[in-house]
């Protein structure tokens, strides 16, 4: 049999029951590898339930720094009964299958093509731990152990973990590191180690990474972070899965940073609201009052704020929103992840309302983006979106670290003090002075006779007086336009990369492909693979909405463009030909939307048949068919 | 609160403490049919903020939608407002509040604002005893749609068009009983001497204060049949007057021993209930629900400072707010700078 091989390049997969401690274990697994400085992006894939059901763990490990997923499973270390089936099929040929042997795995759980290595991991748990509920946790930590050896972890770097795991409960690092030890010594006496897939520091084809700066965080405490930067002073939510982390880790860094040194008392207040509708309300009105406010939530909050944000809109209130996308209504695929808010965060509302978008790609985007929110918010004095998703915010991702430049102010945009009120001629809310379509602000209490007026919705003139007429409707929406253009030079520009050279090239078509968010890794990895089929494909990393005009050029600098991204509909796709006024036919789909994340192998293999049958614009394919 | 000098002058019009005249308190011309009850409402606010002193730039008043949401124009024109969308003002309010807890708050509703499409947000409002005063101009009807029952419609009320209300009416004032509302008033919109003081106190109180005010619609609720008209409310007003001494100010008023109940806000203001039923106490929150009961069992509608706890606790300090507004913070309070950044990264390592 050929087995696969690789130096710090291969893809292993966890296969557990959730609620049985394996996350922590699978987590030293991933971070010991970050750790020996070799580029790993690991992900949960989990269901939407407490205890009991299947929950996976896949861990990408990859010398050129390709953080998206691949595609395919190398080694898959299987502890669930329920799903050994499908875990066995899903693994390359060539490649390994852990599974503990307490019990014969059943005969029909056979292939040629795969090295099996069973541990009686239960039994050696059984045997060596008293507590049942240790000899269920510690089995975790035993596979660790024995991947250990397997691949070729630096043990030492295990043990550090497991020390800054248990600080202050440093009882339970003794159990820990017998359980790994006993799962190394395991495999080194039974099996030939390491496989031929394995580690090795010092193995780093990633320039762009380094490894000694580089550090291992989730989006959704990247944005929390950012938000306590960015000078949120007012937090309302309701928790849903993926975005309550957001809030979470907000709470943890405002009860430590945000605390006056004097009083003990609260700068900043978190409101877990009745619903969505409320928290939205909540941030308007701290907002409309002047503090930076933010929520969280996800497509289902999404829908239920969206009243507000046209009422945001429309009177001109600042609101920073984080929309963590997840798959669709109800429970369940919830848990997974896509990008398919897009068009109901751009659109979100009645009447003709437009909102600003960002698209963070990495935690170091989502912490920059948050911070930028909050200035965009106010200098734009409408709500911004950041769209981040579950892959992005609950995942681990190796992230070049955060940086704060100390000159940094709050850009409050154009607020008037009371100063400011005197010293002006004629002040109306809604006068378009600068003609940048950003009409003056006034702050509730500021001023004893002037500045005050009704915030209301769209009925209103330019001195925010109440008006039904038709003139005075469409001069606002008109400038609400104007505004909207202005926003395309505020925020964040699409990036673009040096193609890559293609020796000989098989198509003479101008092609190009556009992502965002989460789609970018495997985009990118896909982008590489096809120049080295001879396929050149210019890229084009979407940051925000509304579009830069540079996108507009590159679309129409191609001759074919494809359009990357993790939903059915092709919702960007769809906002490009909608914003830009682009013809159908130009802009082609490259599509997952099963709830795991895109691979690069899905997006290279969409390509290569769009290209096989050229014409046929929109191909879609099932990732794990492709 | 804060408190300015004054810098008005008006030479005929008497002034309060501040210097300020009542039209100074003044709002735009109302658009509302005459007669609405919610022209009433908006006077009394008016008129308590001036006896009051209250700057009248360092209140915000809010609303929800409909023609009692629309009011806040008409009062208080150096005032800001928003008008937000239907049912939601408690949400706008409770962020507004903890975002500057130096501003004075009104909240304006409807029965339909409330009771209806706002229920949810009205109950957690209590339910955080936001620092505010909520009205609700109560008329048993959606006046701005033209007239359709509402929940707090009586059962039985007949409507503009003739058919009975089917469904038991929402007692708003029981409901804030129950949900443990720190200050619960009723009143009636053409009860003047009563809702005044009522608002005053109100607005002292320090906490969610709550006054359900009947409101005619003259327009769609005003008719023979209806409970709400009028008519039918004076015929079986049953009103608890009361005087409201705001602090710092001597007690003018002589009250006769016996009929008279004192209650000292937290901040030293007084609010004096008389020629009440002798037995009628603040503090008793069951005791107010038994007598809102018994009063609609005995064809009476009762009004007046149904309960009060002076010394509850508010959002702001329930959520142990600095006492410095969060609008007012800047960078050196919020923003944690590059050295903490950097050890946070060192912790991800
Ligand atoms: C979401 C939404 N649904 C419906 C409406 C229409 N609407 C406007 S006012 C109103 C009822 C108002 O009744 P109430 O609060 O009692 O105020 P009133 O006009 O009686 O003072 C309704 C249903 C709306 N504005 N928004
Ligand atoms: S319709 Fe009724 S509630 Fe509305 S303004 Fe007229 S009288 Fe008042
Ligand atoms: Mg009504």
């Amino acid at each position: 049999m050929k087995q696969i091989k690789g130096v710090n390049d291969f893809v292993v997969k966890f296969a557990n029951v959730n609620g049985t401690g394996s996350a922590s274990a699978n987590h030293l697994f991933a971070k010991a590898i970050f750790r020996m400085g070799i580029p790993v992006s690991p992900r949960n894939i989990f269901p939407s339930n407490i205890q009991g059901l299947p929950t996976w763990y896949e861990v990408r490990v990859s010398s050129k720094g390709y953080l998206g997923r691949r595609g395919g499973v190398d080694l898959m270390l299987c502890v669930n009964p329920q799903t050994i089936e499908d875990d066995l099929a899903s693994v390359e040929p060539g490649g390994y299958f852990v599974h503990d042997s307490t019990k014969p795995l059943a005969p029909h759980l056979k292939r040629d093509d795969v090295t099996f290595l069973g541990i009686p991991l239960t039994e050696m748990c059984m045997r060596e731990f008293k507590a049942a509920r240790l000899q269920q946790l510690l089995k975790n930590v035993v596979y660790v152990g024995a991947l250990a050896a397997l691949l070729d972890i630096n043990f030492s770097i295990l043990k550090d973990l497991l020390s800054d795991q248990f600080k202050g409960k440093e009882k339970l690092i003794s159990p820990n590191v017998h359980a790994l030890e006993m799962g190394y010594q395991y495999v080194t006496e039974n099996f030939k180690c390491p496989l031929p897939i394995r580690l090795q520091q010092g193995v780093n084809d990633a320039p762009h990474i380094r490894e000694s700066e580089h550090i291992l965080m989730n989006g959704n405490t990247a944005a929390a972070l950012g938000a306590i930067y960015g000078g949120a002073t007012v937090a309302a939510w309701y928790p849903i899965t993926p975005s309550t982390s957001v809030v979470d880790a907000f709470s943890k860094y405002a009860e430590r940073m945000r605390i006056d040194p004097g009083t003990g008392k609260k700068n900043f207040a978190i409101l877990q609201a009745e619903d969505e509708l409320a928290a939205m309300g909540m941030v308007v009105g701290a907002s409309w009052n002047g503090a930076r406010a933010f929520t969280a939530t996800s497509g289902p909050g999404l829908s239920l704020m969206s009243e507000f944000l046209g009422l945001a809109y429309f009177a001109e209130v600042p609101v920073v929103l984080i929309d963590v996308q997840r798959s669709g209504p109800s429970t369940g695929m919830p848990t997974r992840s896509q990008q398919s808010d897009i068009l109901a965060a751009a659109y979100a509302s009645h009447g003709d309302t437009k909102h600003v978008l960002l698209f963070p790609a990495t935690p170091r985007e989502c912490f920059d983006m948050t911070v930028q929110a909050f200035d965009l918010a106010e200098q734009l004095q409408t709500p911004v979106i950041m769209m981040s998703d579950l892959d992005l915010s609950m995942n681990d991702w190796m992230s070049p670290p955060l940086e704060w430049d100390d000159d940094y102010e709050m850009n409050r945009g154009k607020i008037l003090d009371a100063e400011g009120l005197d010293s002006i001629e004629t002040w109306g809310r809604y006068l378009d002075i600068d003609g940048d379509g950003i009409c003056y602000r006034t702050l509730p209490g500021t001023h004893p006779s002037k500045g005050a007026f009704f915030t209301r919705g769209s009925s209103k003139n330019e001195m925010a007086v109440y008006s039904e007429k038709g003139e005075d409707y469409v001069q606002n929406v008109d400038r609400l336009l104007r505004k909207f253009e202005t926003a395309k030079s505020y925020v964040p520009k699409p990036k673009v990369h040096d193609p890559i050279p293609v020796k000989k090239p098989k198509t003479d078509l101008k092609l190009g492909a556009l992502f965002f968010g989460t789609s970018a890794s495997p985009s990118y990895e896909a982008v590489e693979i096809l120049a080295a089929e001879g396929y050149p494909i210019d890229v084009m990393r979407i940051r925000a909405f509304p579009f830069h005009e540079s996108l507009d050029a590159f679309v129409h600098d191609h001759e074919m463009v494809f359009v990357i991204e993790q939903n059915r509909d092709g919702q960007m796709r769809q906002l490009i030909m909608n914003e830009c006024h682009i013809a159908p036919d130009k802009l082609a789909s490259v599509l997952n939307y099963s709830g795991t994340p895109i691979t690069a192998r899905t997006i290279a293999a969409q390509i290569r048949k769009a290209l096989d049958t050229q014409g046929s614009n929109v191909v879609k394919l099932h990732p794990e068919t492709a | 609160m804060s408190y300015a000098k004054p810098n008005f002058r008006h030479p005929r019009l008497p002034k309060n403490a501040l210097g300020y005249t009542v039209s100074d308190y003044d709002g735009a011309i109302s658009t509302l049919c005459a007669g609405c009850g919610h022209d009433s409402i908006s006077a009394a606010i008016r008129n308590a903020c001036f006896l009051s002193s209250i700057q009248p730039h360092r209140i915000a008043k809010l609303s929800g939608i409909g023609c009692s949401s629309k009011t806040p124009t008409y009062f208080l024109g150096k005032s800001h407002g928003f008008n937000s969308v239907h049912g939601r003002m408690p949400s706008v309010a409770t962020g507004a509040s903890v975002a500057n807890r130096d501003l004075t708050y009104i909240g304006i509703s409807g029965d339909g604002d409330t009771a209806s499409i706002g229920m949810g947000q009205f109950v957690h409002l209590i339910r955080r005893n936001v620092n505010m005063t909520y009205i609700v101009a109560n008329n048993g009807c959606y006046g701005l749609t033209k007239g359709q029952d509402s929940a707090t419609a009586d059962l039985g009320s007949l409507s503009k068009y003739g058919a009975a209300n089917q469904f038991e009416g929402i007692d708003l004032a029981s409901l804030a009983l129950l949900q443990g509302a720190s200050f619960v008033g009723r009143s009636f919109s053409g009860d003047k001497e009563q809702l005044e003081p009522m608002i005053r106190a109100a607005i002292a109180h320090k906490g969610f204060a709550f006054i359900d005010v009947v409101s005619p619609c003259v327009t769609f609720a005003n008719h023979v049949g209806s409970t709400k008209s009028y008519s039918a409310t004076r015929t079986q007003l049953d009103a608890m007057p009361l005087d409201f001494v705001p602090m710092r100010e001597e007690i003018r008023t002589q009250f006769d021993a016996g009929t008279s109940q004192a209650v000292t806000l937290h901040d030293g203001s007084v609010i004096h209930l008389h020629k009440a039923r002798d037995d009628y106490r603040t503090d008793d929150r069951m005791a107010a629900l038994a007598s809102l009961q018994e009063s609609k069992e005995n064809a009476k509608f009762l009004t007046g400072l149904l309960y009060l706890d002076p010394n509850s606790q508010d959002l702001n300090q329930t959520l142990n707010l600095a006492s410095r507004p969060l609008n007012d913070l800047g960078k050196v309070e919020l923003c944690p700078g590059s050295r903490v950044l950097n050890s946070i990264n060192e912790g991800l390592r």
